[in-house]
């Protein structure tokens, strides 16, 4: 199962286009995760996009995980399809937990605005260069982020 | 301060108008802010949240078996598409094998699911644009589809029906009974709708030409299902990355070339024909044997076999007072819902509970798209591409 994964064309594709690109690979269950460092990110994500061969042109999904209290704290997840190869594709980009901030992907695919203000909104993770970052599901003086581990789910605040 | 549009200096004529959350033709609690120009919107904006309630918080305090109660609450035009949704997602996290027969009915159920989701969309998208009659009779034949959910799950909205490992029982006896009636009556229903509406001069005149987006913008903008569809873009989940057994049924992906509020209106009741058909394949070829998969330490034994059998005690006792605990991992499970991808994204620590669970609600993506499918229209267009891309407001604010 591994091993098929590791000669998956995009990943083939990605190590050729930039080998420092790659921090990691994951596969469980046949899904292919792959984590990209935060350098490397808006031109990673632009090449898979263009790419003739991949053409992962559609962001399905954009959301992230907190892994407090492990350190990089947060891991932003995008799921990408490839509607041409009918194939998908999980990124994740680690981001620290002291002053979280990533680069917006919106430059590359429009759908990630609602995703991204999403995110920030609920995990508290800002996205450089995204235009109207502000609260979207909760109020604005609304204080913490609900969908951290240390946000408590009862009891009063 | 609730979001609101800044006015452009040199432009002081125009007039900011906030609409909703408790406008009628929002579908919910939706609200707007435009800037119009006489008639006409300049610059849209969209406001949602009035409904948030939390639920990926509420899925990482719940096991997995009752997260599935929650699901019906985001999308309730379909709820049992989210219950689907849920379930494949920790199947394929516990690896679990489904039996047939509850793959047959769990196909022959989110198609009747899909059907009067459409049904609700039409009649809605229909009296915001003036038909009062149309809305009459989709409501009449969605009550029969309810009837057949409450037959099989006791609810006629909130089913929870579809359960971790198959069902949550066996359906009644004669329940296809009732199936059958109704496909039996409903292509002449669609007809009825269609002699409404189809060439109708003023469904037309409002619906042609209006909220037009492009196959790349569509895909640019994240959108999916009809909506995605009715652009010209071939892509049904349902045929490209099968699941629940759809590669065994016959049916045509509706596809629609126009982009605009009236090729979309195509698509979708095409779609309930092609639904249909589904259907009527699932009742033909329905297979016998269990709706459970074998896996005793996941699935709830039976009622009796719990007053004989030990083993059949302790696993219930098990299951619910700890849950089932999938390996370590984490898998994205898609569906076709009535509106779009409905994406899981779940991720296990080998605990019973999630440690996340992400919806990817089709509604909340395909909503991105509206200030592009209003501006620079006049403003009673807004209604018709609110009702176009068939939001529901339970799953944009989950």
């Amino acid at each position: 199962m591994t091993a098929d994964l590791e000669t998956h064309p995009a990943l083939l594709k990605l190590r050729e286009f930039d080998a420092q690109a790659v921090e990691d690979v994951r596969t469980f269950r046949g899904e292919l995760t792959i984590y990209i460092r935060h350098a490397n990110f808006l031109r990673t994500c632009e090449f898979l996009r263009d790419e003739p061969s991949l053409r992962f042109s559609f962001l399905a999904d954009l959301t992230a995980l907190d892994l407090y209290p492990q350190e990089p704290r947060f891991e932003v997840v995008y799921h990408l399809l490839s509607l041409q190869n009918t194939q998908r594709l999980r990124l994740k980009v680690r981001v620290s937990g002291d002053d979280p901030h990533i680069v917006s992907a919106i430059s590359v695919w429009p759908s990630a605005n609602a995703f991204e203000r999403e995110v920030f909104d609920l995990f508290g993770i800002k996205f450089a260069g995204h235009p109207f970052l502000r609260r979207m599901l909760l109020p604005d003086e609304w204080e913490g982020h609900p969908l951290r581990k240390d946000y408590p789910t009862e009891g009063y605040r | 301060m609730p979001v609101t549009l800044e006015r452009i200096p040199g432009h002081e004529e125009r007039v900011i108008l906030s609409m909703g959350p408790q406008h009628p033709s929002t579908h919910g609690v939706l609200r707007l802010v435009l800037e119009l120009e006489g008639e006409t919107v300049v610059r849209a904006l969209y406001d949602i949240g009035y409904l948030h309630t939390g639920f990926e918080k509420s899925f990482e305090s719940k096991t997995y078996s009752q997260g599935i109660t929650l699901t019906d609450r985001m999308d309730y035009l379909s709820p049992l598409s989210n219950n689907l949704g849920f379930c494949l997602a920790t199947e394929k996290l516990l690896d679990l094998e489904i039996p047939p027969r509850a793959q047959w009915i769990r196909v022959l159920l989110t198609e009747l699911t899909r059907i009067q989701s459409h049904l609700v969309w039409l009649g809605t998208h229909a009296i915001d644009l003036g038909a009062m009659s149309v809305f009459l009779y989709c409501f009449r034949e969605r009550e029969e589809i309810l009837h057949i959910f409450e037959s099989v799950s006791g609810q006629r909205m909130m089913t929870s029906y579809f359960r971790v490992g198959g069902l949550a029982l066996e359906p009644p006896l004669g329940w296809l009974k009732g199936v059958q009636k109704f496909a039996k009556s409903f292509p002449e229903r669609i007809d009825e709708y269609e002699a409404l509406l189809t060439r109708n001069p003023i469904w037309l005149s409002r619906t042609q030409g209006v909220g037009y987006i492009s196959a790349d913008d569509a895909i640019a903008y994240g959108l999916s299902g009809p909506s995605l569809r009715g652009s010209g873009v071939d892509w049904d989940i349902r045929k490209k990355e099968p699941y629940s057994s759809y590669e065994k049924f016959d049916f045509k992906v509706s596809t629609r070339r126009e982009g605009d509020v009236y090729g979309r209106y195509l698509a979708r009741v095409e779609e309930m024909r092609q639904s249909l058909r589904i259907v009527n394949q699932a009742m033909e070829g329905l297979p016998e044997g269990p709706v459970k998969a074998n896996a005793p330490h996941i699935v709830m034994p039976e009622r009796e076999s719990m007053k004989t059998s030990i083993e059949a005690l302790i696993y219930h006792f098990k299951i619910v007072t700890e849950g089932f605990h999938p390996p370590v991992g984490e898998v994205y499970q898609i569906i076709e819902s009535p509106r779009g991808e409905l994406g899981f994204y779940m991720v296990s620590d080998g605990s019973p509970k999630p440690f996340r669970c992400h919806v990817r609600a089709p509604s909340f993506a395909n909503l991105q798209a509206l200030p592009k499918l209003i501006e620079g229209r006049l403003i009673a267009d807004v209604v018709a591409c609110i009702g176009t891309i068939d939001i529901v407001l339970g799953e944009v604010d989950r």
